[in-house]
């Protein structure tokens, strides 16, 4: 298992390939659908994203003696992020994408461009991926967007996923949605 | 009706829904394990899949941090008061969101605003139905919305599926479902099916698929034997759980009926992901608990 750390470099997220299980510590944001609009849309970031890394995730969160604890942090489906990833990572220059389901061809061609990756966490597995939090830095957009869709700003620890589009433009979702086609074809024949 | 023992059991009932997978889930991810190849993304996928049910439980946190559609189903006596049993369970819906057995998971559709408790008109969903015994049966599916956004509805026939209004119709409905949702529903999942109906009992029928056990048979015998054949030529699609390649694509197909016009056919399919969250007891009238379902 390879071993990412906050700040990602480009030159190290670029020797990342699809299939190769990653361990992340450091930094990561979490965002999803109203968080991607208001970036894309209409400007500044709360936060510096800047060889960061984004994950589509809507945690459960609760205060417990002036503190946040996670309770449960899975991946939530990337693809609703579609129409504004791209420009996501062309603007802040980010350099980790973390969600589930994969994306599209405009985040795969970005990726390309800007030397990003895509990554799949392994979907409902919230309890697993909230034992990788070590700790809540604060958040973000809290009142606006309500407690699913703020933006979260988290240390991690060892925190597990699988590169499914890399900086060469390849995607491990398209190459099985291909294969399973044929067979799909073949079972209707 | 004794209000504390409902609270506290209606909250139990939702506690072991949300953090605690069903033992027949559970043995069916054990046994698509066993089916991948040792040290491969399947295996390895489904060894955290494992790990995160052993974990929820443990440390009594949601399996899922989306806790889905709140769907209670009660099977009441004659005369009972669900005006009651209603107050009751959005209290312990309520009670649940504030211990975190709940995310804030209900937003209202126009301005996006999230209710705090989860306690908003359509939330939870309740379906009452009368019964003929003194217990009340009551059952909780939590689904999540990137499994449900898998859901599609055919109307039957379809020229470019090929499919006609037979079981050989229903039947590349579904694979082709299954298909087109790859791993965005989180596979390996579960999917309930109906046939027939008008569009609205369609999808109900489809979902109280899953209200059956991963393990048992449909009494009809050809929609038994659909089933299994569905379920057997999943594996050979290749999506594998996360989409992200393997043997194991579905963990169960379910398949049941209602009436329809002769003018329509309507297949609907509804996607369940891994964390198949539904659990169900069966309380005496007062509210004690008499017998866990599942």
């Amino acid at each position: 298992m390879k071993t990412l750390q906050y700040p990602f470099t480009e030159s190290s997220i670029r020797t990342l390939r699809i299939g190769e299980e990653i361990s992340l510590t450091g930094r990561i944001y979490t965002g999803r659908d109203r968080l991607h609009r208001y970036l894309a849309e209409e400007g500044a970031s709360p936060v510096d994203l800047k060889d960061g890394a984004i994950y589509h995730c809507g945690p459960v969160v609760l205060r417990q003696d002036g503190k946040w604890a996670v309770l449960a942090a899975g991946p939530t489906t990337s693809m609703r992020q579609e129409p504004y990833m791209a420009r996501i990572i062309e603007k802040f220059r980010v350099r980790v994408v973390i969600g589930k389901g994969g994306m599209g061809e405009a985040t795969r061609k970005a990726c390309r461009k800007c030397g990003c990756v895509y990554l799949q966490a392994v979907g409902g597995a919230a309890a697993v991926l909230a034992t990788a939090v070590e700790q809540v830095n604060g958040v973000h957009m809290l009142r606006e967007f309500g407690p699913a869709e703020a933006l979260w700003d988290l240390n991690v620890k060892g925190f597990r996923a699988i590169v499914a589009m890399d900086t060469s433009g390849r995607s491990l979702f398209k190459r099985v949605e291909t294969a399973s086609e044929k067979k799909l074809r073949q079972l209707l024949a | 009706m004794r209000s504390t023992r409902w609270a506290k059991n209606l909250l139990e009932l939702i506690r072991r829904t949300s953090t605690d997978l069903p033992a027949d889930v559970e043995a069916a991810i054990r046994r698509a394990l066993q089916r991948e190849k040792r040290g491969s993304r399947a295996a390895w996928i489904l060894n955290t899949i494992l790990e995160n049910a052993a974990l929820a439980r443990k440390r009594n946190v949601p399996l899922c941090q989306d806790t889905g559609t709140l769907v209670f189903h009660f099977g009441v006596p004659v005369g009972f008061d669900t005006n009651a049993l209603m107050a009751f369970t959005r209290d312990a819906v309520a009670q649940a969101t504030r211990k975190g057995y709940l995310r804030q998971n209900t937003v209202d559709s126009i301005t996006g605003a999230s209710f705090e408790t989860n306690i908003a008109p359509s939330s939870p969903v309740v379906c009452f139905q009368q019964v003929a015994r003194k217990t009340v049966d009551a059952r909780l599916v939590m689904k999540g919305g990137g499994s449900e956004n898998m859901g599609r509805q055919y109307s039957l026939p379809d020229a470019e599926l090929g499919a006609g209004r037979d079981l050989e119709g229903v039947r590349r409905c579904v694979l082709d479902a299954v298909w087109r949702a790859q791993g965005g529903g989180c596979a390996p999942g579960v999917v309930g099916v109906c046939i027939g109906g008008d569009r609205t009992t369609s999808h109900y029928c489809a979902k109280e698929q899953f209200l059956r056990k991963l393990n048992d048979r449909s009494e009809v015998k050809v929609l038994s034997r659909l089933e299994q054949r569905i379920l057997k030529e999943s594996r050979t699609l290749g999506v594998g759980p996360m989409g992200l390649g393997g043997r194991t694509t579905l963990l169960g197909v379910k398949i049941g009926t209602v009436s329809r016009l002769p003018a329509s056919f309507f297949v609907s399919v509804s996607y369940m992901c891994w964390a198949f969250r539904r659990r169900g007891v069966l309380l005496s009238p007062e509210g004690g608990i008499q017998r866990w379902l599942y």
